[in-house]
Formats: structure tokens, C-alpha cells, sequence
């Protein structure tokens, strides 16, 4: 692999290439593992540390046909506050929601730090033309949004037509403007483990900010093994590179456990500095409430009940 | 040695296969998660068997199972409630001669005592059965109101009870759970203490019987260990705290359950040969009252 990064992408011949050049994941192997890392106990004192970081790393989610402007209002409200009866819960990283809604969430969250992230190119399935696409990526970012999760196209990609994929991820970055740019390689659709590692390489090699997960349309979204194939491909680029993309899982994730098993992954395959909420996110709705529901049972003693915390 | 010499008194004896006794968690019978047991003696000392010892784990594990079982058990029909309790009686008179066993190996009685308990005991599921779909118009109402109205109050379930059960292992348990799961709450059970066996074959018999899944849990453990915990737990709507012998024990458990306003029940000890009345049914019911327009 000596070939310049800049080089890759010059030819569809050198594109396909480095793709199927990198090496194959071993399945058995990166199953294991993941599991392994999965049955670390933390407790206690880390245990809270966890919480309150996974809940900082929060992406809350709302992407439904049936949104409405005040769904979206109460999740911001959720977003700033996510217990209104406990002050030191930190608030959560962003919200994410449809182009349409974007700015009634840019206007709920103004001067918070919460970030408004949308979610663009015909999302989920990204079958549409790229001007469409483009469109509705310039829609979202005109409306206010600090982040745009795009999706690949998936269709594209399994055909080995890796160019048009590489052109839409330009494309999009460059109509991102200073909006950060998050792609969805929507992992449940790519058959295999070495198609993960080859899509996280390409969306990298485009110009992602962040490789995430799913769309959480799909089963199975964001399972551990694939989580740890990605975060190994951010680590490997930095170090080919010098550049740090973030990961963001998204889609499946309910309960702390699932968080803090994320959380040993990002810490034993990418390290301490992917732990922060600019280069990791969890992508979730239902989550939040369990991480309150075990942050209140830490701090009282008390297995909380989901009647005490917000129905969303 | 060749097959035609060989004895009958050569042949080595059959291993024997003995039963391990696990919790009851949502209709399933899994171990501790604490991987924790506890040794079972009979009355007269003699080893028993390592029953489950459950942990506050188990315990939350147990919660979640009921509150999920809720909606479906508390919204089937009373009717079909009271079939499913019919059921349960009938597979425990089916079970009969393995009970009667039982409760003289563990509880020590003699064979006559034992088969009296487990005929009352079928006749007090039978008892309650029969009040699923009666116990609404004992205890609800068309109220009287002054104003062109119905006004209906009907009685409805609490929701999760966790459920201390008494020291007698089948009758006793059968009297606490069938009133508490007739009128469609579902319970969180911490089974005697000293003789958990007997209710971990009952779980068996509920299990087999179209009860669905988490309506009834059987936790066997500590009671001082079991009790506070669900005593505290914000999705646990009551308290039965019948088995808690120890008053400091049941101090401590009415104190955490104030938290989030359970209702508690704290009888004296009760003689369970007695036919029951209506009160522990009621002990777990809330009335709803509706206004509704006349000729709409």
C-alpha cells in the first residue's frame, strides 16, 4: 500500500484497487473480539463516568413520517434537559431530525451547544438523482443545520460502481459548506464485513467527517463487530493520513449496557481520543431514557421506572 | 465379558437424574445471574437440594418481565383470566400425588395432612377463578349523580405487585398469588425462605397452564435481601408483605415503598385453611369513575 491517498481516487481502476486491496476481515475473528471486549464489567464510580459521557455522545433522534414541529420541540426541550429534575446530567451531543424540520429545531436549541444535525439525500434508501440529493442536502444547511448524515448509495456500491459512490460523497461534502458531513454506509445492506471495511475507507477517502452505522431503517443496524471494523478504519486512516474521522453507530443501541460496550470498543480499537463527543456518537431515541433510568438508580440507590421520565 | 454372563446383580445401578431447582423470570426458568445457591434442608435437617439464591438483579430482571406482561394480562378478558386460574388448578390436581410427595419430604407433614393442603390449594385457585368476572360488580357502581349522566366506577388492577410469600410453601402461595393475578395485576413473588422448593414446582405447574409469560415471577432467595429491593423500585405499584416475619424487616419495607406510594398490605399472620374473603383481592384494585353524557 504505498500508492498516496490523493492518487486513489483518481481512476476507477485505482479506486477498485486499494478497495480490494485492503485487507479481508476476519469474521470469526472480529466476532470474537467484539464479543470479548462486550462482557467487561464497569462499575460504580466508571459506571457513572460512562453514563454521563454516553449521554453527552447522545444523537437524539426523531425520523419518522408521522414528526410533527412540537415532537420536535419537546426533543429539544429533552435535548438541553434530559432530566429536568437533575441539573448535572450533562446535555446531549445533538438532535436529529428531517430537512423539513431543521429549523424549527435550529430555533428550540439557538445558544444551548446542542448541535442540529439533519439528515439528507433521500434518506434512507438514497434513490434519487444526485441533483436531488444535492438539493436536499442545501435545503437542510440553509435551514441551519450544523451536521448532515447522508446516505450511500448502497445499490451503487454493491455493484462495484465505487466512483459514482466517491462522486456523491464530493458532491454532498462540498454542498455541506462548513457543515459537517456524516455518511451512512447502512452496514445491514452490505452482506459482509470486508464490504464495511471497503465502504468506511471510501466514504473516508471522500471527505467524510464521520462514518456512521446505519439509518436505523434496517435490521441489523449497528451491531457491535461491525462498530469495531469502522472504528479500526478511522484509527488506520489517522494513521495513514494524519486525519481523525469520527464513528457514529446508530440504530439498535436501548439499553446502558449496549452503550458502555460501545464505549470499551471505542476505548480498546481507536483509543482515548475518539472519546469525546466530537468523534463518537450513538445514534438513539429509546436509550437516553434507560441511561437516565440508570443514572437516577446510581444516584438514589432506587431501580428507577419509566413512568418518572419523558414518553418520546 | 460375554453378554450372557453378566448379571443382573452386576449391572451398574442407574444414575440418578435429580431436579435442579432455578427461579421463574418472565416463563422461563433461568439460574441466578449471580450464579448463587443456597442449601435446602427438610424439617428434620436432612439435605434437600442447592436452591436458586436470587440477587436484586433477578430481582429488577423479574420487574421488567411483569410490567411487560401487564398490558396483555390486565387487558384479556376477566373471563378469560378466571379460565386461565381454572387451568392452573387443574394441572396442580394433575400433579397431585407429585406435591403430596413433596410437601412430606420438605415440609415434613404426614401423607393425609399433605394431600388436605393440596386439595385446598386447588380449591382455592378454583375459589378465586371463579371471581374474575364477579369482583367488577361487587366492587364497581352505576353511581346515582345529579345531572344527565352515567356515572360508572369500575374497579382496575394496580399494576406490579411484588409479593412476599408466606412460609407455607403451596397453600400459602396459592392464596397470595391468585388474588393478586385474578383481577389482572402481575406479581413479582419472593418465595419462602425455607421452603422454596414446593413453589418452584408450582412454577411449573404455571408454566404449563396458558398463563402468559411474566404474569407470575418466583424469586428463591434471602427475604431480608430480596424484600427492600423491590420494597424501593419506582415500577413496582405494591406491596404484599405477607411473609416478612421480621418487624424491622417490614419497617424498613413499608419506608422504602412510601417513596413512590405503593399500596401495602401487612395482615397478620393468617390461618390459610380458612376460606378467604374478598379483602386480598381488594387490597390491589384501584377504582376508576367515568362521567359519561346520557343519550350520546
Amino acid at each position: 500500500m504505498t500508492t498516496s491517498l490523493v492518487d486513489v481516487a483518481s481512476s476507477d481502476v485505482t479506486l477498485r484497487g486499494f478497495l480490494h486491496g485492503l485487507p479481508g476481515v476476519d469474521r470469526v475473528g472480529a466476532d470474537q473480539r467484539a464479543a470479548a471486549l462486550a462482557t467487561r464489567s464497569i462499575k460504580t464510580t466508571a459506571k457513572a463516568q460512562a453514563i454521563d459521557l454516553a449521554i453527552s455522545m447522545v444523537d437524539l433522534t426523531t425520523l419518522e413520517g408521522s414528526d410533527t414541529v412540537g415532537k420536535v420541540r419537546a426533543m429539544c426541550a429533552k435535548a438541553i434537559h434530559p432530566d429536568p429534575t437533575d441539573t448535572s446530567v450533562p446535555r446531549v451531543a445533538a438532535v436529529c431530525v428531517y430537512p423539513d424540520m431543521v429549523a424549527h429545531a435550529v430555533r428550540a436549541l439557538a445558544g444551548t451547544g446542542v448541535k442540529v444535525a439533519s439528515v439528507a439525500t433521500a434518506f434512507p434508501s438514497g434513490r434519487s438523482s444526485l441533483a436531488v440529493k444535492v438539493a436536499d442536502t442545501t435545503m437542510a444547511v440553509e435551514a441551519g443545520a450544523d451536521e448532515i448524515d447522508m446516505v450511500i448509495d448502497r445499490g451503487a456500491f454493491l455493484s462495484g460502481d465505487y466512483t459514482k459512490v466517491y462522486d456523491e460523497i464530493v458532491a454532498i461534502k462540498a454542498a455541506c459548506a462548513t457543515a459537517h458531513l456524516k455518511v451512512i454506509l447502512e452496514t445491514g445492506e452490505l452482506a459482509t464485513y470486508d464490504n464495511v471495511r471497503r465502504a468506511s475507507w471510501l466514504a473516508m477517502i471522500a471527505g467524510a467527517d464521520f462514518i456512521k452505522t446505519s439509518t436505523g431503517k434496517v435490521a441489523p443496524a449497528a451491531t457491535l463487530p461491525v462498530t469495531l471494523i469502522m472504528l479500526e478504519a478511522v484509527r488506520d486512516f489517522r494513521l495513514r493520513t494524519g486525519r481523525m474521522v469520527g464513528v457514529k453507530p446508530a440504530g439498535g443501541i436501548r439499553t446502558t449496557k449496549d452503550a458502555v460496550k460501545n464505549l470499551v470498543l471505542v476505548k480498546e480499537t481507536a483509543g482515548d481520543d475518539w472519546l469525546s463527543p466530537e468523534w463518537f456518537r450513538l445514534g438513539a431515541s429509546s436509550l437516553l431514557n434507560d441511561l437516565l433510568m440508570q443514572r437516577q438508580k446510581l444516584t438514589t440507590g432506587r431501580y428507577a421506572g419509566p413512568d418518572y421520565f419523558t414518553l418520546d | 465379558m460375554s453378554k450372557a454372563s453378566r448379571s443382573d446383580a452386576e449391572r451398574p445401578s442407574r444414575l440418578a437424574v435429580r431436579k435442579t431447582y432455578k427461579l421463574f423470570i418472565g416463563g422461563a426458568f433461568p439460574r441466578s445471574e449471580s450464579g448463587r445457591s443456597y442449601v435446602v434442608s427438610s424439617t428434620k435437617g436432612d439435605f434437600l437440594a442447592n436452591a436458586s439464591r436470587a440477587s436484586r438483579k433477578d430481582a429488577r430482571d423479574a420487574v421488567s418481565a411483569a410490567r411487560k406482561a401487564f398490558p396483555g394480562w390486565s387487558g384479556a378478558t376477566p373471563y378469560n383470566r378466571g379460565q386461565i386460574l381454572y387451568r392452573i388448578a387443574e394441572m396442580l390436581e394433575g400433579r397431585r400425588a407429585q406435591f403430596v410427595a413433596e410437601l412430606v419430604e420438605v415440609g415434613g407433614l404426614s401423607a393425609k395432612k399433605a394431600g388436605e393442603t393440596v386439595d385446598a390449594a386447588v380449591d382455592r385457585l378454583v375459589w378465586y377463578a371463579g371471581w374474575s368476572d364477579k369482583i367488577g360488580a361487587v366492587r364497581g357502581a352505576a353511581n346515582p349523580v345529579a345531572g344527565p349522566y352515567f356515572n360508572l366506577s369500575t374497579p382496575e388492577p394496580t399494576g406490579v405487585v411484588a409479593v412476599v410469600a408466606p412460609e407455607d410453601p403451596l397453600l400459602g402461595l396459592v392464596s397470595v398469588v391468585a388474588p393478586v393475578v385474578v383481577t389482572g395485576n402481575t406479581c413479582v413473588v419472593v418465595a419462602s425462605e425455607r421452603f422454596p422448593l414446593p413453589s418452584i414446582t408450582l412454577a411449573e405447574v404455571l408454566a404449563t397452564s396458558d398463563l402468559p409469560g411474566g404474569v407470575v415471577n418466583i424469586l428463591t432467595g434471602r427475604t431480608a435481601e430480596l424484600a427492600p429491593g423491590l420494597a424501593a423500585h419506582m415500577d413496582v405499584n405494591a406491596l404484599d408483605l405477607t411473609g416478612v416475619g421480621d418487624p424491622e424487616l417490614a419497617r424498613r419495607c413499608e419506608e422504602e415503598a412510601a417513596e413512590n406510594l405503593k399500596r401495602v398490605l401487612r395482615p397478620s399472620t393468617p390461618d390459610w385453611t380458612v376460606e378467604p374473603d374478598i379483602t386480598r383481592m381488594t387490597a390491589f384494585l384501584e377504582t376508576k369513575t367515568v362521567w359519561h353524557p346520557v343519550g350520546i
